[in-house]
């Protein structure tokens, strides 16, 4: 039988095998040291190129739709539709002077950026792209996505403390007050998928939505956990409308606003790039990351849509949440702390509770869609 | 275990990463100390007291009930793990333990420690 026949390609339903890069290295390595540091530099490579680019195509595209919702054209004179923007900007934070104000706690002043990017790059570590995209694939993959997101929080208080600026203080302070508050919530949502998919393990949780997506198949509770874990994760990378630890109209600029040039960037570039993995892991954990849109037990329809290669699912799922998230800016007006901290402690957490033993009772009555596979 | 060696390698990376374009700023950017520069930005008025004061205490409640909501979703990762084997005893047990959380959760809400102030 040919392999190009389309019988062939539509008998059987594309089985994937995860191969990430620290798995294909930890195999390699009883055999040769060389190999599996090969593995490691390619890793480190692959992450630093895609901090770099999805940092500069972010900044980008949050200007260009900015400029569309608001009737301008964004960024337009460096480069054709300004797509050099980025890089000229860049460059300017590079060469504008870097200093440390009066008064500040100088080491901490200058640590905190470091903390701030070093939580982000290792968050990026673990974000399954593709099945062989994913540099490392731990067994605890759900706690340390939720351990290190909030370990991002230590770079924003202490960049806003070691300052000596009323306004950073303030800034940290809330910003400290609100990710810790929402984090909980998140944490709550990931708990149910984490009930549904059985396992910790990112690469686990993806091949366990091969039937369908757990935002369908869950039968609602996917639904409000999806809900639930989109507002978190906007509080907990400062977006609008919870980005009252920065609001410039009260704060100037909040924890930053006595960062300047390099330093200034490395929290910018930070914040993209956790809009990034919010839209990620949230595709991820509900919209089955790069797993094809796949219904259990139709194998053809399955066969067909695995053609699409799983790293563009991964893709398009992941733009369209950053989109949202996006569009969330220039829709919502930015809340006031005490609305904002009403909203996680009286409305969702109580309503994560809720929807955590409701889903614990769907996986228990195996009520959801296609419970035997 | 190679994961977590990975993850000890990025997180050199990364400090590396921001070491390094660090020093191509220290390099290239101008540098230069004035009064005025280093004082801290408050809309051009001279800041008046220290920043480092006593702060709200609201802050503070809210950390001590992140604290406790917190370490009880970490018990609730490994029960959520091993659901379909402990089944429905499981989930009255995580039941009668979460109920007291919650117990707390509603004293604080009537106390008024979630109203902001």
């Amino acid at each position: 039988m040919s392999v190009f026949s389309p019988a062939a390609v539509i008998a059987a339903p594309q089985v994937f095998e995860v191969k990430t890069l620290a798995s294909r290295a930890a195999t390699a390595l009883p055999g040769s040291l060389l190999e599996s540091a090969l593995y490691v530099l390619l890793a480190v490579v692959w992450i630093v190129a895609l901090l770099a680019l999805t940092g500069l195509a972010l900044i980008y595209l949050e200007r260009k739709i900015a400029g569309h919702f608001q009737c301008r054209l964004g960024p337009m004179r460096v480069g054709p539709h300004g797509i050099f923007q980025t890089v000229a900007d860049t460059i300017k934070l590079l060469v504008k002077e870097d200093f440390v104000p009066d008064g500040a706690d100088k080491v901490l002043h200058v640590v905190a950026p470091f903390l701030a990017l070093t939580a982000t790059i290792l968050l990026l570590v673990i974000l399954p792209l593709s099945p062989i995209l994913q540099a490392a694939d731990m067994n605890i993959g759900v706690v340390y996505v939720t351990a290190i997101s909030g370990f991002g929080v230590m770079g924003i208080l202490l960049g806003g403390w070691s300052s000596n600026n009323k306004w950073s203080m303030i800034g940290a302070m809330r910003a400290g007050a609100q990710i810790i508050s929402y984090e909980i919530s998140a944490t709550l949502a990931l708990l149910v998928v984490v009930l549904f998919a059985g396992t910790l393990r990112l690469s686990g949780i993806v091949q366990s939505q091969a039937d369908g997506w757990w935002i369908w198949r869950a039968h609602g509770v996917g639904v409000v956990a999806f809900v639930i874990y989109v507002i978190a994760s906007t509080a907990e990378i400062n977006r609008t409308p919870f980005d009252i630890p920065e609001g410039e109209s009260e704060l100037a600029a909040g924890f930053h606003t006595e960062y300047s040039g390099i330093r200034f960037a490395f929290f910018f570039l930070a914040e993209f790039i956790n809009m990034f993995l919010v839209a990620g892991f949230a595709a991820t954990f509900f919209w089955g990351g790069w797993m094809p849109f796949h219904v259990g037990g139709l194998d053809g329809f399955n066969s067909v849509m695995d053609l699409v290669p799983a790293g563009a699912w991964f893709a398009a799922k992941t733009s369209a949440l950053v989109f949202l998230v996006m569009w969330f800016r220039w829709t919502f007006p930015r809340l006031r702390v005490d609305q904002m901290m009403r909203l996680e402690w009286k409305i969702l957490l109580p309503v994560g509770f809720v929807n955590l033993f409701a889903a614990a009772l769907v996986v228990l009555y195996g009520l959801y869609f296609f419970p035997g596979t | 275990m190679f994961d977590y060696f990975l993850i000890l390698v990025f997180t050199g990376v990364a400090a590396a990463m921001v070491g390094v374009v660090l020093l191509i700023a220290r390099v290239i950017a101008p540098r230069g100390w004035s009064r005025s520069k280093g004082r801290p930005y408050e809309c051009g008025v001279g800041t008046i007291g220290p920043t480092w004061i006593r702060f709200n205490v609201g802050y503070y409640l809210f950390a001590l009930l992140f604290l406790v909501f917190d370490v009880e979703a970490a018990f609730l990762y490994p029960w959520a793990l091993v659901f379909r084997e402990v089944g429905l005893t499981g989930l009255i047990e995580v039941g009668i333990f979460v109920l007291v959380l919650i117990v707390g959760l509603a004293y604080a809400w009537r106390k008024g420690a979630l109203e902001w102030v």
